[in-house]
């Protein structure tokens, strides 16, 4: 059968000098029809300039294909040369014959018109239709996607939905010409893991409805594992091992790969959680929080009543010393509200937080996600690191320098780089730095609020065996916020997991990964891809999160809860 | 529509505030209104004729009674009696002002439909020639002070057409449409020039911006054309800075353009606020700075909305 695509020794460079500049250095690749191909790699490898390059949308980056071809069979039967056409052909073969997918829902659809303009937009470019024949084709095309309420929705504007639901308008869009072939450009990475769970099983249904080709960028080989018939494995531009995806995945060739697979923290089920830190029943603990909550108040205008966002409400629990305590939930839990108010960052409505008096003034110390927004640009290293010093009253003396570099060398960064600023550091060492500066103030506790999320695969695992060495060094307890179970499984000794603002299931962490109670944990878990669970097949979940908007003075029924194990308790769940 | 009544509502707080300003600050000037009114005859005035005439003024009063006295006749529709002109100054002002609120939307209408095209073309020949030929022009138009290109429009057409703008009084629109677009075109091209060049700059980055932006690049993954991708996906995303300098540069015409009325001898606001200083004719400064305040206030809450139009976030509250 001939290749629907055939991409063959593909080079893309960037800037005045695309020839010297390659992002995409000689990358050669086949598609059968109704096959999908994964394109599996790190940030910088590659993987989206190359998939991009298959509709020339990289020309509008300031990319140019400086080599190779890219055959592209057409829905007339002809071949096309992408490589070489002209823009106005190109323009024919975008959405026509290639439709695609990005991977932040929330940006890629545009403000100011509504979801049923943009997806009417498709019909009349790809199809010709006007009118109403647009707009009922728009409807068809949103149940598809399988959108409650589609015909409501179509009146709607994007900020108007949540980020599944966007994501779902954009899949929908890009089936309106019935494309032979579909990118998706890591398109799950921005959603939350049970709604990522929704968009993979709605992906499968409509590729075996349709019978369309798909090319899947991502950065987590486990999430193609269940989706892709081939696997290609980029690194710096370069493809180093494409094969089926069980080649791939059972015996890896290359290097890269094996890391991959091996090195980056996978989901296992509780299976490669810490073996160290048993439990003390006799030590106090360091945190205890006591039914803690937090409301924002919501105006609905001048004289309507008033109600709250309940973003916590009566959590409760205690961190003891040198442990780490990681609570999951998706966006919206109210995890980092939580976190958040045990730094009297937010104003807590009720409860009580009891930190014992530790080794510092300032026990409680945080790492934020963003290591490139939570450093500022124009401070160097060492004014960056003695700002919490001279915060609390300390002078910059030779001192606080050897402290500083003893703490650099600890994190694993040289302590000649007083002097640099902080863009001149990758992402894992600006997070290392945010980490050596938290530690200035020798803290009992540190709370890391998706600490490692914004970093690739391979950097992330490295962070987390720094933070566990960290840890047993100086016997810090941690508060890890985390949204990622296999991240947490990583490091957690206990887990809580929280769902729209409360506490559902906290306990041991192998206890609660491997055996979870509540049903909440166990679709979360149950979402999370894993290498190992690839042949399982998901049923598509419309599950929405409900809202926490409540009327003024509306208090949630009391909580009961179960023990389910030695340390590991479960809240009851009402029947309905 | 909450939002338009919590406006309107600060608008008399605001006023309150600008008038108590204004009639301190004229206050503080050296010189008085009587000298101002006789020049050098002033001094031949007895002590008691000049008491009179304070009296007769009402400023032999203390300041803040002077206001009140002022504030009183203001609830009454009465900003006084102008001492230049021995007539009330809100028919002043309102003789003056259709010249001047015609001036400045003849000069928005010409600064947008220039300004906004020019900004769009060059965003999209982002660094190339043809997008550095707009960006010097319009550094051009904005670094050359409005009197220079109000004299050598008034040389070329004089000496080149020997045609010779119409100055002196001013024909109403309602009079004589023609007429009156006629002799204001001049005067708004002068102003409109640095405006466009404003506007051009503006429109320029603003869509350089939303360029870039993720749903542009979808629009293009639906095989949108350049043309739907530029003006229907990018500019209506690009419009509120446009709005907002707008907003502000008209405002500011509203309140009269000394030179530009000066160079094409034209009565606008602008010469009226200046003579009204000059003068000591405190009424009409007074009145005039409240006038022109209150236009200001009610362009930018006219933006506001235009902001609503524009973005259905604005306008349709978020999730």
């Amino acid at each position: 059968m001939t290749p629907l695509l055939s991409v063959r020794d593909l080079r893309v460079g960037f800037g005045r000098n695309p020839a010297a500049n390659e992002v995409v250095k000689g990358v050669s690749f086949d598609l059968a029809p109704g096959e999908t191909l994964a394109i599996v790699g790190e940030s910088g490898s590659g993987k989206s300039v190359t998939a991009l390059s298959v509709n020339r949308l990289v020309d509008f980056g300031g990319g140019r294909i400086t080599n190779g071809s890219i055959l592209l069979q057409r829905s007339d039967g002809s071949t096309l040369d992408v490589a070489k056409a002209d823009e106005k052909v190109l323009r024919t073969i975008r959405g026509r014959d290639v439709g695609m997918i990005f991977q932040e829902p929330m940006t890629s659809l545009n403000p100011v018109h509504t979801v049923g303009a943009q997806i009417e937009e498709a019909f009349r470019l790809n199809r010709g239709l006007h009118g109403a024949d647009a707009e009922r084709a728009a409807l068809e095309v949103l149940e598809r996607v399988r959108i409650p309420d589609a015909k409501s929705r179509l009146a709607y504007y994007p900020h108007q939905l949540s980020g599944g639901m966007r994501q779902r308008v954009m899949i929908a869009m890009a089936l309106a010409s019935s494309p032979r072939l579909l990118i998706a450009d890591e398109p799950t990475t921005a959603l939350d893991v049970t709604v990522q769970a929704q968009i993979m099983a709605l992906l499968a249904e409509l590729r075996a409805e349709t019978g369309m080709s798909m090319i899947f960028i991502t950065h987590d080989i486990g999430l193609v594992a269940g989706i892709a018939d081939r696997i290609m494995v980029m690194q710096h531009g370069l493809a180093v091992e494409q094969n089926t995806t069980d080649a791939v995945l059972d015996n890896p060739q290359h290097d890269y790969t094996k890391h991959l697979l091996n090195a980056v923290p996978h989901f296992t089920s509780g299976k490669a959680v810490r073996a160290d830190g048993e439990r003390a029943a006799t030590s106090e603990p360091i945190i205890k929080v006591d039914d803690l909550v937090v409301r924002f108040p919501v105006k609905k205008g001048l004289f309507k009543p008033k109600g709250a966002i309940h973003a916590v409400d009566g959590v409760s629990f205690d961190l003891m010393p040198g442990e780490t305590l990681a609570i999951v939930g998706e966006s919206g839990s109210g995890k980092s509200t939580t976190a958040r108010a045990i730094l009297g960052l937010v104003e807590k409505h009720r409860g009580a937080i009891a930190a014992k008096a530790g080794r510092s003034r300032r026990p409680i110390q945080m790492v934020f996600q963003d290591p490139f927004a939570s450093l500022n640009p124009r401070l160097n290293v060492e004014a960056l690191m003695a700002e919490p010093a001279i915060a609390n009253g300390q002078k910059l003396d030779d001192a606080l320098r050897d402290r500083m570099r003893f703490l650099l060398d600890r994190v694993g960064l040289p302590a000649d780089v007083l002097n640099r600023y902080p863009h001149q550091f990758s992402g894992g060492q600006r997070q290392r730095l945010c980490i050596a500066r938290v530690l200035m103030l020798n803290p009992d506790v540190v709370v890391l609020d998706e600490a490692v999320s914004a970093l690739d695969v391979s950097v992330q695992a490295r962070v987390l065996d720094l933070l566990v060495d960290l840890q047993r060094e100086f016997s810090l307890a941690y508060l890890f916020i985390s949204h990622d179970m296999a991240v947490v499984e990583r490091i957690a000794h206990r887990i809580a997991v929280m769902y729209a603002g409360q506490i559902v299931e906290i306990g041991e962490a192998r206890s609660v990964l491997a055996d979870p109670q509540h049903s909440y944990t166990r679709r979360l878990i149950s979402a999370v891809p894993a290498v190992e669970r690839r042949r399982q097949h998901f049923a598509v979940d419309a599950t929405q999160v409900p809202s926490l908007v409540r009327p003024a003075g509306y208090e949630p029924p009391p909580a009961n809860w179960r023990e389910a194990g030695r340390d590991h308790r479960v809240r009851i769940e009402e029947t309905k | 529509m909450n939002y338009v009544v919590q406006r309107l509502l600060t608008f008399p707080l605001i006023l309150l505030g600008v008038s108590v300003l204004v009639f301190i600050s004229i206050r503080l000037v050296p010189g008085d209104a009587i000298t101002a009114m006789l020049g050098t005859e002033a001094g031949l005035l007895t002590p008691a004729q000049r008491a009179a005439l304070a009296a007769y003024f009402g400023i032999d009063q203390p300041v803040w009674a002077q206001y009140l006295r002022w504030l009183t006749g203001l609830f009454q529709g009465d900003l006084g009696i102008s001492s230049i002109y021995g007539k009330p100054v809100l028919t002043v002002i309102l003789e003056r002002f259709p010249l001047t609120l015609q001036l400045a939307l003849m000069s928005m209408v010409i600064a947008l439909s220039i300004g906004v095209p020019l900004g769009v073309f060059a965003a999209t020949r982002n660094e190339k020639p043809s997008d550095l030929v707009v960006r010097i022009l319009a550094m051009l138009g904005q670094s050359t002070p409005s009197f220079v290109i109000g004299v050598l429009i008034i040389y070329v057409l004089s000496v080149f057409f020997g045609v010779v703008p119409a100055m002196g009084t001013f024909t109403p629109l309602t009079v004589d449409p023609l007429a009156s677009i006629g002799q204001l075109i001049f005067p708004a091209v002068t102003l409109g020039f640095a405006f466009a060049a404003s506007v051009t700059r503006i429109s320029r980055s603003a869509m350089l911006d939303v360029l870039s932006d993720d749903y542009i690049r979808t629009a293009r993954s639906k095989g949108a054309s350049q043309r739907s991708v530029v003006w229907r996906h990018a500019l209506p995303n690009a419009l509120i800075p446009v709005v907002t300098l707008s907003g502000v540069e008209f405002g500011y015409l509203l309140g009269g353009a000394v030179i530009v009325e000066q160079i094409f001898a034209l009565p606008g606001l602008g010469r009226l606020v200046l003579d009204a200083i000059t003068q000591r004719d405190y009424a009409l400064v007074q009145g005039t700075v409240l006038f022109i305040a209150f236009n200001f206030l009610l362009v930018n809450l006219l933006v506001d909305l235009a902001y609503v139009a524009l973005d259905p976030r604005i306008r349709i509250g978020g999730r």
